[in-house]
């Protein structure tokens, strides 16, 4: 993107909402692959519009313990006013359940976004500049991405909330400990695309017209290297929900009254299971598995379509273009916009003007 | 790198050449590969130290509300707590090189006797999980490769999916809830019960692994009982990896099932099982072997809580109840621990990676 005029590719280009990320891998994918595609697309939309609209499906609030007819009482059997019964503390398990998607949500952005910023941050200096410091951060990143995430996560949670889980700093807390843990991978991903950027001769010339380091390092390497951010996205967010569960089961939960978190449900349920109450573990872990598979399915499916060698193909002869503009290897990445997208399309119609409407496609 | 990598001539086995080293062989890599475990254990041990004590000094944690201020000052000052931070650190640093790693506050036992004691329980549990990831997942990601984009794929990758998406402890829970508490074929929780802990509790030389002491003790009864509560943990905890196993095999077989050499024993006649089972999965475990040093450290926070799901009494069991008794000390030692079993299993796995695939050595 940043070499090219902008009229002449604009030109060329598919209409502008092919071009968006998950649009034009829904375009691209074929078959089981467009399936497992359209089916995480539908849970992950189905799973943020009920945290948007949670206040208006939970038929109670996370906290409410009664209401006018007097205490709901606990672990109450499904049916009638409890849909999904209640739990050991007497909440209603259906409200807890539509409430905790918005937990999920808040920790997964918080911790991904600031994750992104530090990793990509640090991956970019680090690259850029190289020397002791590069070094150092490799070392240091190396040996935290080989950390089990979930103990230094438990870790980073004594040292946020001092092992106790207050009123606001619940969701903070999660959230941070999982940005430290996630912190290396966009780290090793934006420093392995740093270096190999910084070779490459728009770099060189940038640099023979004067441009300042921040202005190479943020308009011509930043720019091209994110191209693999929206994949570690999907798969960091699916994580995140993991992490913050696995510390809500352990006790670095939110507590009830502040928020709804399926983790912690999960745990003050854990007696329950011996005793044969299924509905206070069952409903709460199947919202975690449902969101998770549905974030993964995208990233999954985001994944294949990157990789050439894992594609499903329609036909051999659309794949010589799409091929070469979508593996990751010098050639695509300089016309590569930010989204990783802009240059896919801009060489494709000189194969192909309409990769959809292969001629191929009739045998 | 450019040495190794261009000397076609090294044996795949690689053990022959290891005693004649030549500058940039086998031997100079694992000295490089062995020093580098020192500075990771290094930075995450300080890591951990520095993290930990941002909080306060473990005795107020542990004991701040319930004791005095004088008491407490007066502890802080016996267990050393008020010097320069910096003397402390230096002093945990080379404590922790020769294995001590303090006394817990809450149970007033050195951290290195429970590390011990709770380890070879946690030894145990990771070790039946590898085996069921083993036996479910390379078989599996066998059959969906070989009908890539078929109905079997299809259904084992959601599978594989579904693996990777339900935690552990829920995945444990429903366990237990189907066959602990509803078909009650399996004990619901623990070890083993107490009448076998006991009769293990009498053998001379105790390994701390049930599985091996049931066997010393010669009682098929015990024996049985030992493995009956060991299967769903390791199904809880095995599955989550099974799933990883599982998507790596596929990706690589399908990778190795597209050469000329796969090509060309099916044009001999090679039957199409052998083809998937020896031709073309053997290339395909060397991917498998470097993923599972990684595997490792999702095994051991997966086993935290798979123990605390099954009251299984190891590591990640007691690190939960220390957490809750505010025993840093305590959580500091596990963790540091943790983390050096870590480095260490990578380090073992770069080693046999390199072993097999003379490529990896640089």
């Amino acid at each position: 993107m940043t070499t090219l005029n902008p009229e002449a590719t604009h030109a060329t280009k598919a209409p502008l909402w092919t071009r968006l990320p998950v649009v034009h891998q829904l375009r691209q994918s074929i078959g089981l692959q467009r399936g497992m595609l359209v089916v995480g697309l539908v849970i992950t939309g189905i799973f943020i519009l009920t945290a948007i609209f949670a206040p208006l499906l939970a038929p109670y609030g996370y906290s409410q313990l009664r209401d006018d007819s007097g205490p709901f009482g606990a672990q109450q059997a499904p049916g009638g006013e409890h849909l999904l019964g209640t739990t050991v503390g007497g909440y209603d398990v259906l409200s807890r359940v539509i409430w905790g998607s918005q937990t999920a949500i808040t920790v997964m952005v918080v911790a991904v976004l600031l994750s992104i910023f530090a990793g990509v941050a640090l991956g970019l200096v680090s690259g850029y500049f190289g020397g002791w410091l590069d070094r150092v951060l490799v070392v240091v990143c190396d040996a935290v991405y080989a950390f089990p995430a979930l103990l230094l996560a438990i870790v980073m949670g004594i040292v946020i909330s001092g092992g106790r889980s207050d009123l606001f700093g619940g969701i903070l807390a999660a959230a941070i400990s999982i940005t430290v843990v996630f912190i290396p991978q966009y780290f090793r991903v934006i420093r392995a695309e740093t270096v190999r950027i910084k070779a490459e001769a728009y770099v060189e010339s940038a640099r023979v017209l004067g441009a300042s380091n921040g202005r190479i390092m943020f308009r011509h390497v930043l720019r091209n290297a994110t191209r693999t951010l929206p994949l570690i996205f999907t798969l960091n967010a699916s994580e995140a929900l993991l992490t913050l569960a696995g510390l809500g089961f352990i006790g670095f939960g939110i507590e009830p009254s502040s928020a709804a978190e399926w983790g912690y449900d999960l745990n003050k349920s854990l007696s329950d299971v011996s005793s044969g109450i299924w509905w206070t573990s069952l409903f709460p872990g199947l919202a975690i598995v449902l969101v998770v598979l549905g974030i993964t399915l995208v990233g999954e499916s985001l994944n294949d379509l990157a990789d050439p060698r894992l594609r499903s193909r329609r036909a051999p002869g659309e794949t010589a273009g799409v091929v070469a503009a979508t593996s990751v290897v010098p050639g695509g990445t300089l016309a590569a916009g930010p989204g990783g997208i802009d240059g896919l399309e801009a060489d494709v119609p000189a194969f192909n003007p309409h990769p959809n409407d292969d001629p191929f496609e009739a045998k | 790198m450019t040495t190794m990598a261009v000397k076609p001539s090294v044996p795949v086995g690689g053990r022959v050449s290891k005693k004649k080293t030549s500058p940039g062989g086998i031997g100079r890599y694992l000295l490089v590969r062995f020093l580098l475990i020192f500075p990771t254990i290094f930075i995450l041990v300080s890591m951990v130290f520095w993290l930990m004590r941002t909080t306060g000094d473990p005795i107020t944690a542990a004991a701040g509300g319930r004791l005095g201020a004088d008491q407490l000052a007066e502890r802080i000052h016996a267990a050393g707590y008020d010097r320069p931070i910096f003397v402390q650190y230096i002093e945990y640093l080379g404590q922790v090189f020769t294995g001590n790693f303090g006394t817990t506050i809450s149970t007033n036992r050195p951290v290195s006797e429970i590390l011990v004691t709770y380890g070879t329980a946690t030894a145990e549990l990771v070790f039946y999980a590898l085996l069921v990831a083993f036996i479910v997942g390379i078989p599996l990601g066998m059959v969906a490769a070989y009908w890539r984009d078929k109905a079997p794929d299809a259904f084992l990758r959601v599978f594989a999916i579904l693996c990777y998406a339900t935690p552990v402890f829920f995945a444990g829970l429903l366990l237990k809830l189907i066959f602990a508490v509803w078909l009650k074929v399996l004990p619901v929780s623990g070890r083993a019960t107490t009448s076998s802990e006991l009769e293990m509790g009498f053998l001379p030389n105790k390994t701390g692994i049930y599985t091996i002491d049931a066997l010393q003790t010669g009682d098929p009864a015990v024996f049985r009982d030992v493995l009956s509560h060991a299967v769903l943990p390791a199904l809880a905890l095995g599955l989550l990896t099974a799933g990883v196993f599982l998507r790596l095999v596929r990706t690589n077989v399908i990778g190795t099932l597209g050469t000329d050499y796969v090509d060309a024993a099916r044009s001999r006649g090679v039957n199409e099982f052998r083809l998937v089972s020896k031709h073309a999965y053997r290339p395909a475990l060397i991917p498998i072997i470097t993923v599972i040093g990684l595997q490792i450290a999702l095994l051991l926070g997966g086993a935290v809580l798979t123990e605390t799901t099954f009251e299984w009494k190891g590591l990640g069991f007691i690190l939960i109840e220390f957490i809750k008794a505010r025993d840093f000390v305590a959580v500091q030692g596990i963790v540091a621990l943790l983390a050096v079993i870590v480095a260490l299993s990578n380090f073992i796995v770069d080693i046999i990676a390199a072993l097999i695939d003379p490529r990896v050595r640089y």
